[in-house]
């Protein structure tokens, strides 16, 4: 497995030994609320690091047509569309990434979903590790 | 606690202006209000006023003249407009004093909203990575509803083809031809299930209220309507709005719920008593989704209310008078004001080629935005 390129932010994602992400989140000690992305300046006393379930279902989505402005946008010039979607994590929590791993319009509210690692690649030209969802291994036929 | 009604109105043309500025265009619609109600900057005891991003709305003093009067500049993201009417409206109720004027404005740059992370409290990989785009969080509100709901393609290019066919009659509309359904749907996609056609686009325009007590309404014998209800409302839990890496899994209503039956509340009327209505439609499935969170129907029967043609002018509900914003674009600080202005002209009987049959009593006109506000009035012919 070659090594990933390093994590966009630091605290939105840890990458695993065999070179998959995990996510990672925040619950508050006080309301058990779980909050993604972990906040910023996560107070230990108030926060705990949890990380959040790999699987899901598509909650919903959509094509990114054209290329967003830059900043914030921080990719190439050069533009590919790609899908974005929500994802419900089992009953965790709902989160928006890309979709990878099927043609644009091969996209369908409530397929199973897993997160994968995604290479993003900055107007420089360095790579950059970010988090992805993809169909899952049982939904693809 | 006087009633509080408008009585008169002006407008600066949606669209593009190269030729005047944001706040110029501000003074345009003031100077035009103030004409058709024969009424002098002098007489104006209070303004509110406000652009997204165009500027200071006090400052047009200095072209309006120093009166001296009590002017306060609103600053409150899509509901800038709504604010400044709650504003205007409240100062009138309490008796402070009895006419005024609200006044909303704004000139974008062309393309989509670019926002920075740090301004909504997101980290910089949300905007660095392409997830921080306005249009991506109405796509996937509409792909959801479409899929739990039944709402087709066909009925989102049928909220375009109405828009386009109102604003064809409205003078101050930036889109002033038809577009037929086939070229709405066979368009390109913006981000799907939308086309390019069933998206506004970020405009400039500017639109000017008069507020008057009840009293100094009829002392002036202007045509008026009184303003039954002016609610604000931001979001209650687990409601699904613009910037959200997560979302709960317990989902709420929006704030448009909320700020709706609010205003019913406050008017003492509800959906079935409205005659004309102006609905946020920042693409054409927030207006689908729209007459269902502001009670008009309930969920996914909006497929056979568009396929009737209830929403068109001459249906049961004519929404959108004026092509709303898919038509006139959104300059924001002016978008809402800019339905007020269509419901006062439509009660009042002087929206001429494209005036709703029927005699229309009561208007209603919501505004939604970022980072999940509603504003909503409900308005009636004194």
């Amino acid at each position: 497995m070659p090594d990933l390129p390093p994590p966009i932010d630091d605290r939105l994602l840890r990458i695993d030994a065999d070179g998959s992400v995990t996510l990672l989140a925040a619950r508050d000690r006080g309301d058990g609320r779980l909050v993604f992305p972990a906040p910023g300046d996560a107070d230990a006393e108030r926060f705990e690091a949890v990380t959040l379930p790999r699987t899901g279902r598509l909650w919903s989505w959509t094509v990114q047509r054209f290329r967003p402005k830059s900043p914030p946008y921080a990719g190439p010039e050069a533009f590919e569309p790609y899908a974005v979607g929500y994802v419900a994590l089992g009953d965790t929590i709902i989160v928006e990434g890309r979709l990878t791993g099927a043609p644009l319009d091969a996209f369908a509210i409530d397929m199973a979903m897993q997160l994968v690692a995604e290479p993003f690649a900055l107007a420089s030209g360095d790579l950059r590790t970010t988090f992805a969802f993809a169909p899952a291994a049982e939904a693809r036929r | 606690m006087s009633d509080v009604c408008i009585i008169g109105a002006g407008i600066h043309p949606f669209g593009r202006t190269p030729a005047r500025t944001g706040l110029q265009q501000g003074v345009f619609a003031v100077r035009q209000a103030l004409r058709r109600a024969g009424l002098e900057w002098s007489d104006i005891q209070f303004a509110y006023g406000g652009s997204d991003s165009a500027g200071n709305a006090d400052t047009m003093v200095s072209e309006l003249g120093l009166t001296g009067l009590q002017f306060i500049n609103v600053a409150n993201g899509c509901a800038t407009g709504g604010s400044a009417m709650f504003g205007a409206y409240s100062t009138i109720k309490s008796g402070e004093f009895d006419l005024g004027i609200a006044v909303g404005f704004d000139k974008h740059p062309r393309g989509a909203f670019d926002p920075k992370p740090a301004e909504w409290g997101l980290p910089d990989w949300y905007g660095e990575t392409g997830l921080m785009l306005t249009t991506q969080f109405f796509a996937m509100k509409i792909q959801r509803y479409m899929a739990m709901h039944g709402i087709t393609a066909g009925t989102l290019a049928a909220v375009a083809e109405k828009a386009f066919a109102n604003g064809t009659l409205a003078e101050h509309a930036w889109r002033r031809e038809r577009v037929d359904l086939e070229a709405i749907l066979a368009a390109p996609m913006v981000s799907d299930p939308l086309t390019k056609f069933m998206f506004c686009s970020p405009a400039e325009g500017a639109v000017a209220l008069l507020f008057a007590s009840e009293a100094k309404a009829r002392a002036l014998g202007l045509p008026a309507v009184r303003l039954r209800a002016a609610a604000v409302r931001s979001r209650p839990p687990g409601s699904f709005e613009v910037f959200a890496p997560a979302l709960t899994m317990e989902r709420g209503v929006s704030p448009t719920v909320i700020a709706s039956q609010a205003a019913y509340e406050m008017a003492g009327v509800g959906p079935g008593d409205i005659h004309v209505a102006q609905l946020q439609d920042t693409e054409s499935g927030a207006e689908i989704m729209h007459m269902a969170e502001n009670g008009f129907c309930a969920d996914g029967e909006q497929e056979a209310w568009i396929a009737e043609g209830r929403t068109r002018r001459g249906g049961q509900l004519p929404v959108n008078t004026d092509g709303g914003c898919l038509a006139c674009g959104e300059p924001i600080g002016a978008s809402g004001l800019r339905q007020v202005y269509e419901n006062y002209v439509q009660l009042t009987g002087q929206a001429g080629a494209r005036q709703v049959p029927g005699d229309p009593r009561i208007g209603y006109s919501h505004v939604y935005g970022a980072p999940g506000v509603s504003a909503v009035a409900i308005v009636e012919r004194a």
